[in-house]
């Protein structure tokens, strides 16, 4: 009992050296607690998003069941080059995500922060694309809703497949640019010195959920731009 | 080694460290110290305060229903006024009462404290879930000083999508913020459990209570988020009209009300599970008596959050869903009653040998077993297909839920607020004035909604503002029963309030109960401890009973 405390003291000596910024709270008996309940949540929240875009998924494939022929016409107007290329670009953007939570558990201050901007660009880069297919999109009228106006369809449901499109990659847009206010949150805290190899929990989650957010879209592409 | 932590210890601060007379409650002064207070028994309060000024808006709504069907024809609102007021009743009582009331009021309270925690394990998270409630109760609300809602608390497609000329975008923008808040809320609560329990309490020494929240937290997890994603198709398809739920566009109305239930069936056990929680700590506190068959309450909680997410399908047996799944979904049904069942036999065999004290909590304990197994029962007729498709949307449902939802959760939950009343306030309300609020709001209940089975099963609709003279004499009973009701509740309700001014100081733990709770003075220091407590032994092993008995 004695022993283990010392040990913990230790460790939470080694932690005040390394991260001075860190405080444990005051209601956990200890760092590693606080960052075993801050894992914890995180991939709790991770699960709430998942069933989140269950529902997004489920109406894909209900529709896509029912109006196949219609979905196969319809996503012949999507961009197969400009998503493979987001598709890519995103995929890189995990890789150096994955490469900055690394930094931060050796305590790589420069090398953190120069992924994570890597990072931050190529989500710019993926936003930069996205806004592009979408003013395509728009200026051929096919906004869903009351603002879909294209015309030439030959099946009657082209409207419903982009309904699909637009809820989906909205919302994993909208997911996209929370993750790049994360990510230059965290981007602040290490060129502040916060982070280190005793703490590292805020690049660790923030890593996680982009890493969900990446992997959404990897589902997307695939469902979407290469139907049939 | 240090020398062992005894309850003195825990209870009372050491030298130099404040001394007597601090707690919770006048630690800090202002209004502002409340709304920036991360202090879990703080945001337990405001939640106490916020839900039920809700439930006395929403109840005060009841009334008002039951007097306009008192004589058949307009007494004094048509059909637009009725649906909007039947709509809010329910929207508010499940949204903004029921759901949030008992896990984001009382176990936010109870929770750290029953665990020997100081706080729940995202103190900040805690006070935005409050936030997100104040801010999705403002967009609701605004419904009724705007245009009103006459969808129902359901939204059903494509009434809510494309004829209901009410505010559906506002309110169910609000259930929408409402949802995150309460994800929240059971993220929380899970971390905490797993991570932040004083040494000593092992999973099977958690008080039973905790167990119904581990389960209800789950269901908030996982089924909460297709709810969110839900409502905002909704709202594109009212705003856009995308064409996902609406029929005219080709989308599909029974997609929405598969997602609606996937999430709402779940959320039924959100509302009922703390209820049972609650009811199995004051069965056993108040009957001094080790609880029978923690385990199987205990399990039995978690199987009810499993199963639950599967029998969605029985809100939709007349909505044209295929045979075999309305079958299936019949079937799993059924199997819900087998852990409902369990606790009901649990809860009643603690009882058994017990040295039960008629305290105010234990006589709500007992109207909710009654009023539950009721409740429950009547369940299985509806989860029976024949059956179903004679009783779907009568009186006879009406009758069933409010069985669940007020026999069970609102009479557990304000069992489990006169149980915890003493810990809150440090103060005890009178006992005699409890007791007689109490048989009022059972017999109240009865005449309400036992009415209303008969109702029911002789062909009355749900949702109707005017009904056939045939029923006119059923109809009056329920509403001198709701007058009756209403009684009751106010009566408790001002008891409870009474208190605070003139109710005698309480001690530590006016019941004799076991968990950490009662070890730590009433009020509770900001700290809850003053030192960590360690746990050597259950939350029910009460020491005149027990062992010698078996």
């Amino acid at each position: 009992m004695s022993s283990a405390a010392t040990a913990d003291d230790r460790e939470d000596g080694d932690l005040a050296e390394k991260s001075p910024q860190f405080h444990t709270a005051h209601h956990f008996d200890k760092a590693d607690t606080q960052f075993d309940a801050g894992r914890l949540g995180i991939w709790l929240f991770l699960v709430t998003e998942v069933l989140f875009f269950g529902g997004l998924f489920c109406a894909f494939f209900i529709f896509r069941s029912w109006y196949f022929d219609s979905f196969v016409e319809a996503h012949h107007h999507l961009d197969k080059v400009m998503g493979a290329t987001n598709t890519v670009v995103l995929i890189s953007s995990s890789l150096t995500m994955a490469l900055a939570v690394r930094a931060a558990q050796t305590t790589n201050k420069k090398l953190c922060t120069m992924m994570l901007l890597i990072t931050l660009a190529c989500a710019g880069a993926f936003l930069v694309i996205k806004f592009m297919e979408y003013s395509h999109k728009i200026h051929d009228g096919l906004l869903p809703g009351i603002a879909f106006s294209a015309e030439g369809f030959k099946t009657g449901h082209a409207h419903v497949f982009f309904s699909i499109y637009f809820m989906m990659t909205g919302v994993h847009g909208v997911h996209v640019v929370i993750g790049m206010g994360l990510i230059v949150w965290i981007l602040l805290r290490n060129m502040r010195g916060d982070f280190s190899s005793r703490f590292y929990a805020p690049v660790e989650g923030v890593g996680l959920y982009w890493h969900l957010v990446d992997l959404i879209w990897i589902y997307l592409f695939p469902l979407l731009y290469l139907v049939g | 080694m240090a020398r062992a932590i005894t309850a003195e210890d825990v209870v009372h601060a050491p030298q130099g460290h404040g001394g007597s007379g601090k707690n919770y409650l006048n630690a800090e002064k202002g209004i502002l110290s409340w709304l920036t207070t991360v202090d879990h028994k703080r945001i337990g309060v405001m939640y106490l305060v916020s839900t039920i000024t809700m439930f006395i808006i929403a109840g005060v709504l009841a009334l008002v229903l039951r007097l306009e069907l008192l004589h058949p024809g307009k007494d004094f609102m048509g059909a637009p006024a009725y649906n909007q007021v039947f709509t809010l009743h329910g929207a508010m009582m499940v949204f903004l009462f029921i759901i949030p009331g008992i896990p984001g009021g009382l176990f936010n309270f109870i929770l750290p404290i029953m665990i020997g925690a100081k706080d729940v394990a995202f103190p900040k998270l805690n006070l935005l879930s409050l936030y997100l409630y104040w801010a999705g109760a403002a967009f609701t609300i605004s419904a009724i000083l705007t245009t009103g809602l006459d969808t129902g608390w359901t939204f059903y497609v494509p009434y809510s999508s494309t004829v209901s000329p009410t505010a559906v975008i506002a309110v169910t923008f609000g259930v929408f913020i409402l949802g995150f808040s309460s994800i929240l809320t059971g993220l929380n609560f899970i971390v905490t459990l797993h991570k932040l329990r004083a040494p000593g309490i092992t999973w099977y020494r958690l008080p039973l209570v905790l167990w119904a929240t581990y389960a209800t937290s789950l269901i908030q997890i996982l089924a909460t988020p297709v709810l969110a994603i839900t409502l905002l198709l909704l709202i594109f398809e009212r705003a856009f009209h995308i064409g996902i739920f609406d029929p005219k566009l080709g989308g599909d109305p029974v997609l929405y009300q598969h997602f609606f239930w996937f999430y709402s069936h779940p959320a039924v056990y959100i509302m009922i599970l703390p209820g049972m929680g609650i009811i199995s700590d004051v069965i056993a506190v108040h009957c001094h008596r080790r609880i029978f068959g923690y385990k199987a309450i205990a399990f039995s909680s978690v199987a009810i959050a499993m199963v639950g997410f599967l029998v969605w399908g029985h809100h939709m047996f007349t909505s044209g869903q295929s045979r075999l799944a309305a079958t299936v979904f019949s079937f799993i049904t059924f199997i819900v009653a087998v852990p409902s069942g369990i606790k009901v036999f649990n809860w009643t065999s603690t009882m058994w040998g017990g040295s039960i004290s008629y305290k105010t909590p234990m006589l709500y304990a007992m109207a909710f077993l009654f009023l539950f197994t009721i409740g429950g029962l009547t369940g299985l007729f509806l989860g029976m297909l024949n059956v179903d498709l004679h009783m779907h949307d009568t009186y006879f449902v009406v009758a069933h839920f409010h069985y669940v939802m007020v026999g069970g959760t609102v009479v557990a939950f304000i069992g489990g607020m006169h149980h915890w009343w003493p810990k809150i306030t440090g103060k005890l309300y009178n006992e005699r004035w409890g007791a007689i609020a109490a048989i009022l709001v059972f017999v109240g209940f009865n005449m309400t909604f036992f009415t209303q089975f008969f109702l029911g099963s002789r062909g009355m609709p749900r949702r109707y503002w005017s009904y056939l003279d045939q029923f006119q004499p059923l109809h009056a009973f329920s509403t001198y029963g709701s007058w009756v009701l209403g009684a009751g509740l106010f009566m408790a309700f001002f008891n409870l309030m009474l208190s605070l001014k003139y109710g005698e100081k309480s001690g530590p733990n006016p019941w004799g109960g076991l968990t950490l709770e009662w070890k730590t003075a009433s009020p509770p220091p900001t700290e809850n401890f003053y030192r960590t407590p360690v746990v050597t032994h259950g939350p029910y092993e009460f020491p005149s009973t027990g062992k010698a008995k078996h």
